[in-house]
């Protein structure tokens, strides 16, 4: 068939020539060759390669900025120009590329198969092709079945990850670079994600972590998301051939590759061509594919080329000049007066917010004047900042002021404290309100959109009353839309303010910033003006919002006064977009993004003057000159969670050390901490570990991971009865889960289930005889339910690990499928699984009440420690939290230590499962057919008959089933006027979005208390 | 019991008489044939097959956005309508499925009312389910009813089944869709004047009509379409699939709903196996599933006789497949029949197969992306991409996936 096609071009070509030939172009002309053309049109560069005969002749490397059409023509007129008359078989190839190829009718060819092609020609000996574009991450095994792999839709570790984390850092990519290779010490920092990526490095920096370690960590984070979000147990080895732009220019990460897959110099290849090998690929693929034309006719194509329709646009955000008028006039209003700092006498305070991405500073007088502000991105030494400022500020004081108080919240809050002497640290949910009650007195809802966080609150009755805060999904709008805008090279102010009379502002998504991005990237190549993508960028961020973290239908749910506060609003786009998604005006002051140093500053004076504070313990000018510190990173041995610390020594010889979950690893004295359900079951749980029969049969493996954190009882004491020993894996760690990250087919299934993958190898290596997991669609029926499923991924996991784990088989991973309700049941289908141990239906049968009877006393138990914390507690004033989630969540890998967050803050902790019997199931509005979330539903209905009780929802990433929950849990306590917070939880180690979300808890608690 | 939080609007008998009743579309061919069945009962249905971008914006704004896409598009094309003007709020119901597994499935409709108690607390909502979760006093599957719309199946199936067939092979363009419209008329009127049971009869007609048209004899590569059952059928989640593949010169093969609701009937007889439960619900779920089954066998085998078109997958030979594999105590979501229909389509000479799934979907862990590698190993030339459908994805991403499993195809 396909020669056919040739013989029919080449007699075109022959009718074409013959043409000519009339013209008197000559003979030497019929003999013309054609060259090869491929062109790769990626996310950020256009390239270009030109072929003779197979032999590379050209190539070209061009950023395009986004102008996708305009660099490619370019391109091609270079090429035209050199090549005078030449004619050309021509491919395109690239993600971005698709589109041009489609609508101009030139040849398309999939840009991993160019790939392929390209390494077939050069590199047949190769192995393994690794590959990272701008915004794919590729992977092709060549040897043992050929495979080409590319990255779903949740996925970072690629170029412009890389050039994200850059920016966040403040550095060029080749600064970064440079960095990485001085590095001591690598953080686990979240790789699935870059928006996750962007949650762990942001405390890591604001805890002065080195940036040299941080940049080889966001090395190290790429190299694992591709080894085990793509490769997926297929091994990486033998000759690995390394491609695409990153890989050709990032020594650091070309270290970091090689280091990992423990490479030698010969099997880790790095083509000088690398950059422009898809190009190259496509080239030679259009050798077989395309027609030849001359450059002027594929420029014609292109050029005339239709624009897609795919843009989705929505309404513009002002109609008219008027309108905008208006708008600017009414926020006017909420401007603030200022006092000239250069001639101003008397008293004042000082407010710092340290927040994630920047540093803000306001000096205010008794009266709330403005004495001085500032605003900037904090390049990650926010106290190098901060004390800069204060220099500035004591010059600019002289004498004549004195400062009496100071106050200081945010991200860094702990550091700067203990650093500067500041003398009063908050929750930032507290100083917002505080600020936004001087604009608006009788404001009833807050929202405050940051660089990295979305934080909203109600108030009712002068306190906060809920608060709502982004997950870890959409966290980074805010500095998104910066980091966009320097991209295309324009300030900030001036890209937002474009968007102002977008007349069709682009639809771009709201799930999080990397949908975001490629997005906008499509709009681009799709033909979006960046007008329009300014407007889409900014209605985009408030969807994001309000459909995601406020979860509100209607603008009745919010109130009637709304403050909205934050840099991000700063932006008249971002402003305008919330006040048409909610259908009514709000108030912005005109420093909406500094009112959390207002707040501080209104709180020291407040409180100041409260405790009748004359003299703020702030660092004194002279104090300022020798002020210098010094970080070290150590980790803590405190406990078995090793948390990373990060040790700052100041010249004074106080220290400040952070990274540690728990007061220990700070040297404080626990003292006398509130007690703690999620350590006293885990200790219960694990102790079965010492449990024997004296002459066992055999060694039997259980993994210790989702439901076992509930049945273990019941499994054990029914394995033991037979004269099994159980053996149990190891105590999770993040060890656990990368030794099973390789075999994990699904990078968007929860955390927990992840982490069975490593507790499998975990009991492999221990050496057990086989491991015993069973298949459970129904749990406990505790009744009262309309079904008592588990949910799928809890089910049925030990199928996915054995048709995922290759060491697995039917002799050592035994998985029956069984519904412990049914005893006869039960003993038939353990039974027939341990035949090949002589265990017969009736000797099981014998020891399941054994077993069911242990299963309870175990439940017994739990519930009975609830009942002694909570009197405990009680007899010491101290709340209660309902630390509610799942029973795994009690694994400390799954919970990074929040419990003892919670603990730390005086609040005593039990969990869902210990208080849920103390209730009937409330009146529902869902389908209550799950065991595990039927016992979340009790527990909120018991909280709010509980004075002192708050309930918090521990909700791992991806779990889908707790979208239905948790807005029916939050309904039950809300109704009940109970606060609802929910923590989400990952294998993201960084409890700073946690400890806020706590503090503000508490914060607000003790308002109402006040009350 | 429900919660005050919450208003339930009942659909009662007075409603019948002048109330619209939406429903969501989920197979076009299929569902066309449905609600002519419905509307021979008395129940005025419309079909929604809105597509812009409210409706997703009112999924957004109405579902908590981990939701599953399917949940967040069906609530949202109700909002749409609802709000849209075009429908009288005070005279209209809304029809939702539901099967009650472990999936989060059976609480779309949970959602469903969720949503719509603050605006439309009048509106009732219809829940469609085999299972008794939910009664409907003015709305029951009597007997009739439940065997027509098995009819409606089967026909529905065979239709897109040939539809596909013929659509990517049609030398004059608009072909396949007139003999396809001509069969939706024909077919509508011989289930409202119950002529349908001749099922050979019209089967054979049915298989003329398609091969008289007139098609190219060009190989085209063949694409098998597993996933999600809402994402696998539904041109409004899956961004228009089988055209896109179409236009890639490719032929779609989008296994049938038959399948789906054997696999549902085949339920409470593994469950029996697996555990010992056999009561009369079993043996009445046997015959039931004994019936289908001869129904489905029927249709093969007529097909095989006429021999021009490839015919469905045999249920029982689908199950062994997923014995192969997985074990069919695998029910929440599609379970089995996902891992079972993947390699159903590789052994039938389809290696490449795309598996739809909105972003995030539970059972699609264990089934889909969880399988794939099982059954790659037994099918080395298989060759299987995952594609994740979600409010947030782009088009682009997701064809360009595609792109490369069809480059894949070529080597």
């Amino acid at each position: 068939m396909k020669n056919t096609i040739i013989f029919h071009n080449v007699n075109m070509n022959f009718n074409l020539v013959l043409r000519r030939d009339k013209s008197n172009l000559g003979m030497e002309n019929f003999m013309k060759k054609i060259y090869n053309l491929g062109i790769d049109v990626g996310s950020t560069t256009v390239k270009t390669v030109i072929l003779d005969g197979g032999e590379i002749i050209y190539n070209k490397y061009e950023r395009h900025y986004s102008k996708v059409k305009e660099t490619v023509a370019e391109q091609l007129k270079i090429i035209r120009d050199k090549f005078k008359g030449e004619r050309f078989k021509i491919a395109i190839t690239g993600s971005a590329g698709l589109g041009i190829a489609n609508t101009s009718g030139i040849e398309f060819v999939q840009e991993v198969y160019s790939a392929f092609v390209a390494v077939n020609k050069s590199y047949p000996d190769a192995d393994v092709v690794v590959e990272l574009g701008g915004e794919d991450a590729k992977i092709i095994f060549l040897t043992g079945g050929v495979e080409q792999r590319m990255n779903g839709s949740c996925a970072g570790g690629t170029g412009a990850f890389i050039d994200q984390m850059a920016t966040l850092l403040g550095v060029t990519p080749d600064e970064l670079n440079e960095l990485s290779l001085k590095s001591q010490r690598i953080y686990p920092i979240a790789s699935r994600c870059g928006v996750f990526a962007k949650s762990d490095i942001q405390p890591l920096l604001n805890q002065g972590a080195k940036k040299e370690d941080i940049a080889a960590s966001i090395y190290q984070a790429v190299v694992d998301q591709t080894v085990s979000g793509l490769a997926q147990g297929r091994k990486i080895e033998g000759k690995v051939l390394f491609l695409g732009g990153p890989l050709s220019f990032l020594s650091g990460l070309r270290r970091a590759f090689v280091t990992t897959l423990k490479l030698d110099e010969e099997h880790a290849i790095f083509p000088e061509l690398a950059p422009c090998f898809m190009a190259y690929g496509s080239a030679l693929q259009a050798e077989q594919i395309a027609e030849a034309m001359t450059i002027d006719e594929a420029l014609e194509k292109i050029l005339n080329a239709k624009a897609t329709d795919n843009i989705v646009v929505g309404e513009p955000l002002f109609k008219s000049k008027e309108e905008y008028h208006e708008f600017v006039e009414r926020h006017k209003k909420s401007d603030l007066k200022y006092e000239d700092i250069n001639t101003y006498k008397g008293d004042a305070y000082l407010g710092i917010d340290a927040g994630s991405t920047t540093t803000k500073l306001v000096l205010i007088t008794p009266d709330g004047k403005l004495l001085y502000n500032y605003y900037c991105s904090n390049k990650g030494q926010p106290l190098d900042i901060i004390t800069d400022k204060l220099k500035e500020i004591y010059r600019l004081l002289g004498d004549r002021v004195n400062i009496k108080a100071s106050a200081v919240t945010g991200y860094g809050e702990d550091l700067i404290k203990a650093s500067i002497g500041i003398d009063y640290g908050i929750v930032e949910t507290v100083a917002h309100f505080k600020a936004a009650a001087h604009f608006c007195p009788n404001v009833d809802f807050i929202i405050d959109i940051g660089g990295q966080d979305i934080k909203c609150f109600k108030i009712k009755n002068n306190a906060i009353d809920s608060i709502m805060l982004n997950e870890a999904c959409s966290s980074g709008c805010g500095s998104f839309i910066q980091t966009f805008a320097q991209a295309m090279g324009y300030e900030i102010a001036d890209f937002a303010n474009l968007g102002l009379f977008a007349k069709a502002p682009v639809e771009l998504g709201s799930r999080c910033t990397v949908f975001m991005n490629s997005s906008v990237k499509q709009a681009q190549k799709d033909g979006a003006s960046v007008e329009d993508i300014s407007a889409g960028l900014s209605s985009s961020i408030i969807k994001n919002a309000i459909y995601k973290v406020i979860r509100a239908k209607s603008p009745d749910e919010l109130g009637k006064n709304i403050v909205v506060q934050g840099g991000t609003f700063l932006n008249d786009a971002v402003l305008r977009s919330f006040e048409m998604e909610m259908g009514r005006n709000v108030t912005r002051p005109a420093i909406a993004g500094l009112m959390g140093a207002f707040g501080c500053a209104l709180y020291a004076m407040e409180k100041s003057k409260a405790e009748g504070l004359e003299k703020s313990n702030l660092i004194s000018n002279s104090e300022l000159d020798s002020f210098s510190y010094r970080s070290t990173s150590a980790q803590c041995g405190g406990c078995g969670a090793n948390c990373n610390l990060t040790i700052i020594k100041f010249n004074d010889g106080h220290r400040f050390i952070s990274g540690n979950r728990c007061e220990r690893g700070a040297g404080i004295k626990t003292g006398d901490l509130p007690e703690n359900m999620f350590e006293y079951k885990y200790k219960l749980i694990r102790e079965y570990e010492n449990i024997k029969p004296e002459k066992p049969i055999a060694k039997v493996g259980i993994p210790m991971t989702l439901s076992f954190y509930d049945m273990l009882p019941f499994f054990h004491t029914m394995f033991t009865s037979l004269g099994f020993e159980v053996v149990l894996s190891e105590e999770s760690t993040r060890e656990t889960y990368y030794k099973g990250q390789q075999t994990i087919p699904s990078d968007t299934v929860c955390y927990p289930a992840k982490l069975a993958h490593g507790h499998i190898e975990s009991l492999l290596e221990k050496g057990v005889d086989f491991i015993f997991y069973p298949c459970m669609s129904y749990n406990i029926d505790e009744g009262e339910n309309d079904n008592h499923y588990n949910c799928p991924v809890v089910a049925y996991y030990p199928e996915l690990l054995k048709a995922n784990m290759p060491v697995l088989n039917d002799d050592n991973f035994i998985s029956p499928y069984i519904d412990i309700n049914k005893k006869n049941h039960t003993a038939k289908a353990v039974s027939r699984a341990l035949k090949k141990y002589s265990v017969t239906k009736s000797m099981v049968y014998n020891v399941l009440d054994k077993a069911y009877t242990d299963e309870v006393r175990f439940r017994r138990r739990i519930e009975t420690k609830a009942r002694e914390i909570i009197s405990n507690a009680r007899s010491k004033g101290q709340k209660i939290i309902v630390l509610a989630g799942r029973p795994y969540h009690i694994d400390p890998e799954i919970n990074h230590g929040i419990h003892k967050l919670i603990t730390s803050l005086g609040l005593a902790v039990v969990t869902e499962d210990s208080v849920s019997n103390l209730i009937d199931v409330p009146p529902l509005d869902v389908l209550n057919q799950w065991t595990y979330h039927s016992r979340l539903y009790r527990a909120a209905e018991y909280v709010t008959t509980q004075p002192d009780m708050q309930l918090v929802q521990l909700v791992s990433f991806g779990c889908g089933i707790d979208a239905i929950t948790t807005d029916e849990v939050r309904a039950i306590l809300e109704e009940n006027g109970k606060l609802y917070t929910q923590l989400k939880i990952d294998e993201i180690n960084n409890l700073g979005a946690a400890k806020i979300r706590m503090r503000s808890l508490v914060a607000s608690l003790d308002e109402k208390a006040a009350d | 019991m429900a919660s005050n939080r919450v208003n339930q609007t009942v659909f009662t008998e007075d409603m019948k008489k002048d109330y619209t009743i939406l429903v969501p579309d989920m197979l076009p061919i299929h569902f066309k044939l449905i609600i002519e069945i419905f509307r021979e009962y008395g129940y005025n249905m419309e079909l929604l097959q809105t597509s812009t971008r409210s409706v997703i914006d009112e999924g957004l704004k109405n579902v908590h956005n981990d939701t599953c896409y399917p949940a967040l598009l069906v609530i949202g094309q109700f909002m749409d309508a609802l709000k849209s003007g075009k429908y009288d709020v005070n005279k209209t119901a809304l029809l939702i499925s539901q099967t009650g597994g472990g999936c989060r499935a059976s609480n779309y409709l949970h959602l469903l009312r969720k949503s719509l108690s603050a605006e439309f607390p009048q509106v009732p909502v219809i829940s469609l389910n085999f299972s008794g979760l939910e009664k409907n006093p003015a709305f029951k599957i009597t007997p009739v009813i439940a065997i027509k719309l098995v009819y409606a199946v089967m026909y529905g199936d065979m239709l897109m089944s040939l539809y596909y067939q013929c659509k990517p092979y049609e030398i004059h363009k608009g072909s396949a869709d007139r003999v396809l419209q001509n069969w939706q008329r024909k077919l509508s009127v011989l289930l409202r004047k119950n002529r349908y049971f001749n099922t050979k009869k019209i089967y054979k007609k049915i298989l003329d009509d398609f091969s008289d048209i007139k098609r190219t004899k060009k190989k085209k590569t063949k694409v098998g379409i597993v996933g999600e059952i809402y994402v696998k059928y539904s041109p409004l989640a899956n961004n228009h699939l089988c055209d896109f593949l179409i236009s890639e010169n490719c032929e779609p093969n989008v296994p049938g709903l038959l399948d789906f609701v054997l696999y549902c009937a085949s339920d409470a007889l593994n469950d029996s196996r697996l555990y010992d439960t056999k009561t009369k619900k079993t043996l009445l779920f046997k015959i039931g599933y004994d019936i289908l089954y001869k129904f489905q066998r029927q249709q093969i085998k007529v097909m095989k006789e006429h021999g021009e078109f490839a015919p469905p997958h045999d249920f029982e030979q689908l199950r062994r497949y997923a014995d192969k594999y997985i074990n069919q105590g695998v029910k929440m979501g599609e379970g089995w029949l996902i891992t079972a229909e993947m390699a159903a389509l590789a052994e039938s000479g389809t290696k490449n197969i795309i598996c739809t799934q909105p972003f995030g979907c539970l059972p699609n862990h264990i089934v889909a992306k969880g399988m794939s590698r099982v059954i790659k190993n037994a099918y080395p030339d298989a060759n299987i991409v995952a594609i994740d459908y979600d409010p947030g994805a782009t088009k682009v991403n997701q064809e360009n996936r595609i792109k490369l499993m069809l480059a894949n195809a070529k080597i």
